[in-house]
């Protein structure tokens, strides 16, 4: 099996031996009701009501959806439009913390029986992907026939630079992972589990074999620390050898896909019934003062950890959530955590100093590192022209934006900008030709 | 509201490679065969590559002052145009002839098919050509090393001339390597460009397959041609411009294909070419000609050697979900 190609990137996980801290104390909560892939939640909650740790604050509003839940104990202040990080407004509800953190006596224990019983429990915890892509995980375990499902793989690759929550999920809560594993065994029949972690981490390796030598059928496959190993594609290609074909999903080859932190969240509520409210979130970069991971009540403004974190120890230049791959640089501090936040990144002005592009010299990096083998500057030129049958035919479409292409290139071009571009184009023409 | 803070699209980091940054690099790779050039030819050796050199500066920078584009002489590009032509070139060369063929290289060649990345062919390989074909006479005007420093001029013969008419005595495959034989002031060094060569697939900024497929070819034909002469083999691939085109012209990014069967294929070509002129052919030496040809068919060789997409449907039937 040929190994996919990728980048070498600085790892820069200082924060790894960082356990966690609790962060309680928050000046206000917000809630987009956008915080996963697919329809918006509906608020069901109105101005002057009061809300624990764990009320409902929006239901799920559609098959493709996700319930949100408050993450403070305090009253709804109002609810307005906020800027996502996406660019659009969203309606969000705001909290005013009572700085209690009473947990909602209203919680039960999810009844889960069966399967159909389990993957309900799944779409009311409110768990999305954790690593970053936020898609409902009860969505991606509704298979009908658990028949197609051949393995499980479990992505603890982390293979973005600086963070190191899920580095944190492996190490504190490999009981709650097991727990999720035996889940997984007991109500959609998982035949085989693999566990795959970059080499980078031998202290998780070492806590996965753990736990996968207390359950059957677990395997923990080492990845090579080259990015990106968590990227779906590559994580199901480098456990399993299987392509996901072109416009299909994993299960079409048999494969289900979750997120170490998804896995243990889901544990966690099926055990304690308090849904997703918290995230271990790794704040890091040059602009911080004590890089660390934090516990944060998901709602938190991103003003409020970094004040947690000691502040700024330099004029942050900007501020990102997620790692520096493929993260999104956020435009004011007042933006909240959100359910698939893993981490908030300040660079300082020196790490953030704007590249200019110059002439592509086609030195041919982008095209011999695409872990998918897409030639960037191939797909840039057919853009730039306009051909949309090109775009299509060097399957522009593929592109998962991991960001290699544009972090390898001499002349420090935006390929993956223009991959986007590209994508977004060529998605529109096919549209319109059906 | 907070201190301005910056919007853009990931990646947020960027690797510490520069295009500036290979040009420097290939710069020095060139350094070993410019101080062996002096050694065996003298100063003047010196002197016409400073002279390329400035010149192509100075035509890029006059060109984009001229055409009001960004100044990129800052990229180091057009040193290294300056530095491969002048080691194309024989010591004696006029100056005026060495001015002439930087302005082709810059101007025609590269500036006018949009700077750096967008010409089609490399610009000293063309210069040269261009070069060759208009004064013959001085561009084929050789000088024995150690020859110009006493400031008599004495000629000789080029070893693929002396292997073609046989009117000389072939230098031996030792003085092969060191470059003490006849021929362009920074080709003869063999080993001084197969150090430069090194380097630069040591720094990751060639890759093995154009070089080795380039001069393996040369080495197989000419091992067969020669009646299975190990010696003439190795006698082919030491003389003549084989090296300096095999790891520093060859590799030219913008005229060579990316990928690695598409350098393999492109090396096999130009070693093809290369042995038949020298065999077959009315001139001694093919690498120029060579390399020349098969950037002309690199958009094609590109495009046949592109990487296989993971996953991706077949042609014309892409899946809809």
């Amino acid at each position: 099996m040929r190994r996919l190609q990728g980048v070498r990137v600085p790892h820069l996980k200082s924060t790894a031996g960082s356990a966690p801290a609790n962060m309680t104390n928050l000046d206000v909560a917000i809630y987009p009701m956008v915080q996963h892939i697919g329809a918006p939640a509906e608020a069901v909650r109105q101005k002057g009501d009061a809300v624990c740790v764990g009320t409902l604050l929006a239901r799920a509003s559609g098959p493709v959806s996700s319930p949100i839940y408050s993450g403070v104990s305090g009253t709804v202040e109002k609810i307005e439009e906020v800027l996502s990080s996406s660019g659009k407004y969203v309606p969000a509800i705001f909290i005013k913390p009572d700085g209690a953190m009473t947990p909602d006596p209203g919680l039960a224990l999810p009844k889960v029986s069966d399967t159909q019983s389990f993957v309900q429990a799944v779409r009311d915890s409110g768990v999305v992907g954790l690593g970053g892509a936020g898609f409902p995980t009860g969505v991606k375990l509704d298979v009908q026939d658990l028949s197609r499902i051949q393995e499980i793989i479990i992505n603890g690759a982390e293979c973005e630079p600086y963070i190191t929550s899920d580095t944190r999920t492996m190490l504190d809560r490999s009981q709650d992972m097991l727990e999720g594993i035996r889940l997984l065994q007991k109500y959609l029949g998982a035949k085989k589990i693999v566990i795959g972690v970059e080499k980078n981490k031998p202290q998780c390796i070492r806590a996965m074999k753990q736990i996968a030598g207390s359950a059957g059928a677990v395997v923990v496959k080492e990845l090579p620390s080259i990015y990106p190993q968590g990227a779906e594609k590559v994580l199901i290609y480098h456990t399993t050898g299987k392509v996901v074909p072109e416009g299909g999903l994993p299960i079409d080859v048999g494969v289900i896909v979750l997120n170490c932190t998804t896995l243990a969240t889901i544990a966690r509520y099926i055990r304690t019934g308090m849904p997703l409210v918290e995230k271990c979130i790794t704040v890091d970069g040059s602009a911080v003062e004590k890089p660390q991971n934090v516990i944060v009540p998901i709602g938190a403004t991103l003003r409020a950890v970094f004040a947690f974190c000691g502040g700024f120890k330099s004029q942050p230049g900007k501020i990102l959530y997620g790692g520096p791959m493929m993260g999104i640089s956020v435009p004011d501090l007042d933006m909240p955590v959100l359910k698939q936040t893993n981490a908030l990144l300040a660079l300082d002005a020196r790490d953030a100093a704007p590249v200019d592009a110059t002439n592509c010299i086609r030195c041919g990096r982008c095209t011999n590192i695409c872990p998918i083998g897409l030639a960037p500057v191939s797909i840039a030129t057919a853009y730039g022209s306009g051909d949309m049958e090109g775009l299509q035919k060097i399957h522009a479409n593929l592109c998962m934006e991991c960001g290699c292409c544009s972090y390898v290139c001499p002349a420090k071009r935006p390929l993956v900008q223009q991959n986007k571009l590209a994508k977004a184009a060529l998605a529109a023409w096919q549209k319109s030709k059906k | 509201m907070d201190q301005k803070l910056q919007i853009t699209v990931s990646p947020h980091i960027r690797s510490s490679v520069t295009t500036g940054g290979i040009m420097l690099d290939v710069v020095i790779a060139l350094c070993p065969a410019l101080v062996a050039a002096v050694l065996l030819f003298g100063a003047r050796a010196l002197y016409i590559t400073a002279i390329c050199v400035l010149t192509c500066v100075l035509s890029e920078l006059i060109f984009e002052r001229i055409t009001k584009r960004t100044p990129t002489i800052g990229d180091l590009s057009a040193v290294v145009t300056g530095m491969l032509l002048a080691f194309n070139l024989p010591v004696s060369i006029p100056e005026w002839q060495a001015i002439v063929g930087s302005v082709v290289a810059i101007v025609v060649v590269k500036q006018l098919f949009g700077g750096i990345g967008h010409n089609f062919a490399n610009p000293a390989i063309t210069a040269r050509i261009v070069l060759l074909l208009s004064f013959s006479q001085s561009m084929t005007n050789w000088t024995k090393p150690g020859g110009f420093s006493d400031g008599e001029l004495v000629s000789s013969a080029t070893p693929l001339a002396i292997a073609a008419e046989g009117t000389e005595k072939l230098p031996s495959l030792f003085d092969l390597a060191l470059g003490r034989h006849a021929g362009c002031l920074g080709e003869t060094c063999a080993l001084a460009l197969l150090i430069g060569g090194i380097y630069l697939l040591i720094r990751r900024v060639i890759t093995w397959h154009t070089p080795v497929a380039f001069i393996g070819t040369v080495f197989v034909i000419s091992f067969f041609a020669g009646g299975l002469s190990l010696e003439t083999a190795f006698y082919q691939i030491l003389s003549g411009g084989l090296m300096l085109g095999a790891f520093f012209m060859a590799t030219d990014y913008a005229t060579s294909p990316p990928t690695g069967w598409g350098k393999l294929l492109f090396g096999v070509g130009c070693g093809l070419i290369t042995a038949a002129i020298r065999l077959w052919g009315t001139y001694p030496e093919g690498v120029s000609f060579a390399i020349l040809l098969m950037n002309i068919l690199t958009p094609y060789i590109t495009k046949l050697c592109a990487r296989k997409v993971l996953g991706a449907a077949r042609a014309g039937k892409v899946q809809k979900t």
